[in-house]
């Protein structure tokens, strides 16, 4: 499923890096610890937490992952934001918390 | 192939810098992807601990055919009791380090998961040396 598909699906705002919303989304991490992310997501996930600063975006382009989620009506800090732009991996936002997302996201990508 | 890179430690807005250019440097070197992914995620852990725990440090890639090896060596509080600090958990990270995320205490275990040879030698008050290796094609 693509970016787009989930963002309409699950009624994400779409808060930067629009270029990548054909990024393909094949399974998806929960985690607001940056070392678990490095250590176990995989490429193509995408990694739902409320970290909303750049180094998120750091270990997202590092891990080559398809997107963020910001639960919670979070925002990205203006330089996460513009490096979600410059490496087209998009920053969706919620007004659901964790649990609920993560359990409607579930839904959706389960194998 | 040699390179070098600077990292600033305190600096966060700047972390993964390094691991991101070694990322580039790989995939123009038509390095297996699989092999890609071991390296960012032990250089990119190695150089966030200097970030987070040290005030400078350098980073000292060689890279040849048939591996890549890795040695950051920083300036700061050094290491009291290293079989300890590799144990997933331990952590000395500030209350500001871990606000943001950081300070589990799985970096160093991600760097020993994601490597074929590593050692740390330290002296407190002085620095940390970290010394990686990643075969190619294991
Ligand atoms: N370069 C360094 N200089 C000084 N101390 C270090 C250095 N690297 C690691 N340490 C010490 O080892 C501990 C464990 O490091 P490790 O990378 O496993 O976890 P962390 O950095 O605290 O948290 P995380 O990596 O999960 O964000 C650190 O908290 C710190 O006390
Ligand atoms: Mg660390």
């Amino acid at each position: 499923m693509t970016v787009k598909e989930i963002a309409e699906k699950l009624n994400l705002k779409v808060l930067s890096g629009a270029s990548g919303l054909n990024n393909e989304i094949n399974y998806g991490y929960a985690s607001d610890l940056l070392s678990d992310v490095m250590g176990n997501a995989k490429s193509g996930e995408v990694w739902v937490t409320l970290q909303t600063h750049k180094n998120v975006m750091a270990i997202a382009s590092l891990k080559d992952l398809a997107a963020v989620i910001l639960v919670k009506d979070l925002q990205p800090e203006a330089d996460m934001a513009a490096q979600s732009e410059d490496e087209g991996i998009p920053v969706l936002g919620t007004s659901d918390d964790a649990f609920t997302l993560i359990g409607k996201l579930y839904e959706l990508l389960k194998k | 192939m040699h390179f070098e890179f600077q990292v600033e430690g305190g600096n966060f807005s700047k972390a993964g810098t390094a691991s991101s250019q070694l990322k580039k440097i790989l995939k123009q070197l038509n390095v297996d992807s699989r092999d890609v992914k071991r390296v960012v995620v032990a250089l990119y852990e190695a150089e966030v601990n200097v970030v987070a725990h040290a005030y400078n440090g350098t980073i000292i890639i060689d890279i040849d055919t048939e591996k890549i090896t890795i040695r950051i060596e920083d300036e700061g509080p050094g290491i009291q009791d290293i079989d300890q600090a590799m144990q997933q958990g331990f952590s000395t990270a500030s209350e500001m380090v871990r606000e943001m995320g950081f300070g589990a205490g799985m970096g160093l275990p991600n760097i020993k998961n994601n490597t074929d040879h590593l050692t740390i030698t330290s002296e407190v008050g002085v620095g940390t040396q970290v010394n990686m290796i990643i075969n190619f094609n294991s």
